[in-house]
């Protein structure tokens, strides 16, 4: 283990360049320990995020050495082994300054993808009885746990090349809400989900898979996506 | 802009159109494989093929499936790597299409029946 890291971090906007820092290298150090010893021991103008520092909130992803990745819970040792760290704002994202990513595209997504749980029934109504080893409720389950951070989105190809692409994290948001059957506008979802800027402009390559910090695959929920969208395309003739 | 329902659509038939070519390339590929390994000339294999109606009805799947996949994989490629516009993308793949059907039946046509 070296002593110290070479830390180059990008400072501005779309503009800007990257910065180089040194900072001591510590026994089980993160990227976000490293990017805070920064803030608060270097230079107080840098501006990145951050929230709940265990892998919860995703507020802090961004590029490590040329990778999306959640920098709380991304040890330097497993990916500074030369004791070089290069750190940028997430791709396909516009930069508000420094770190910081601006979200509000990717988010807007989610909403175009219909990523909002819509019901019928009412609070005078019994609870909904879902088993939880039904087909649906475990495909639901496999993507559930997204948190948002985007290091999908940033590693997405596609995105890069479409802008107006929904994106896998705003696509697996709509496939868990496409098997829960309490969700009354599936239809709707598919239709919004479904062509050149949803689920058919994906290429399959996989990298939000194999990126995603919770291992989650929106690869296969988009797959899924897909499936449906012929089933409807049959239903519809 | 074409609606969502006729971009599944295309999608769909990209897809089915994909199926048929994986076979036709493999039977197509066996069949050369075949052809050249005896060292039949040109005019052997045309002296073969002329007239084979299960040949020509072959590859007119063949090029019809070519027809349909190559165009709508074109239109994919130049919108997203030349970010050309949906209608230029589209009178593309039709020409592509166009292009396709006609030299290709035009080639069974030499290869089975003139």
């Amino acid at each position: 283990m070296t002593t110290t890291l070479e830390v180059k971090v990008w400072r501005g906007k779309e503009d800007g360049g990257f910065v180089s820092y040194e900072v001591p290298r510590l026994e089980s150090q993160t990227v976000l320990d490293v990017v805070t010893h920064i803030q608060r021991n270097i230079d107080p103008s840098l501006s990145y995020r951050y929230a709940c520092r265990v892998g919860m909130c995703g507020s802090c992803a961004m590029n490590v050495n040329g990778k999306a990745r959640w920098t709380c819970r991304t040890h330097v040792s497993k990916v500074a082994s030369h004791g070089q760290l290069e750190l940028a704002p997430l791709s396909n994202l516009p930069v508000v300054k420094d770190l910081v990513s601006d979200m509000t595209e990717f988010f807007d997504k989610w909403a175009r993808a219909r990523g909002s749980f819509q019901g019928a029934k009412t609070r005078h109504e019994p609870f909904a009885l879902v088993e939880p080893e039904s087909a649906q409720r475990r495909a639901a389950d496999a993507g559930i746990e997204c948190i948002g951070c985007a290091v999908c989105y940033s590693s997405c190809d596609v995105v890069s090349w479409r802008p107006d692409f929904l994106g896998p994290a705003a696509l697996n948001r709509a496939w868990t809400l496409l098997n829960d059957v309490r969700d009354v506008a599936g239809v709707e979802r598919v239709m919004a989900v479904s062509g050149d800027a949803g689920c058919h402009a994906c290429h399959t390559q996989g990298s939000c898979t194999e990126r995603c910090p919770k291992h989650l695959a929106p690869t296969a929920a988009i797959a899924g996506l897909k499936r449906l969208s012929v089933t409807m395309l049959k239903r519809q003739k | 802009m074409s609606t969502p329902l006729t971009q599944v659509r295309l999608w769909y038939w990209g897809r089915i159109s994909s199926m048929v070519l994986a076979f036709c390339v493999l039977v197509h590929l066996a069949v050369i494989i075949y052809a050249v390994r005896g060292g039949l000339s040109g005019a052997e294999v045309l002296a073969r093929t002329h007239g084979n109606l299960a040949f020509g009805l072959f590859y007119t799947v063949f090029v019809l499936a070519c027809a349909v996949h190559v165009p709508l994989g074109l239109a994919r490629i130049v919108r997203e790597e030349l970010g050309w516009s949906e209608r230029g993308a589209n009178l593309f793949a039709a020409l592509s299409a166009l292009l396709l059907l006609v030299l290709g039946l035009r080639s069974v046509y030499g290869v089975v029946l003139a």
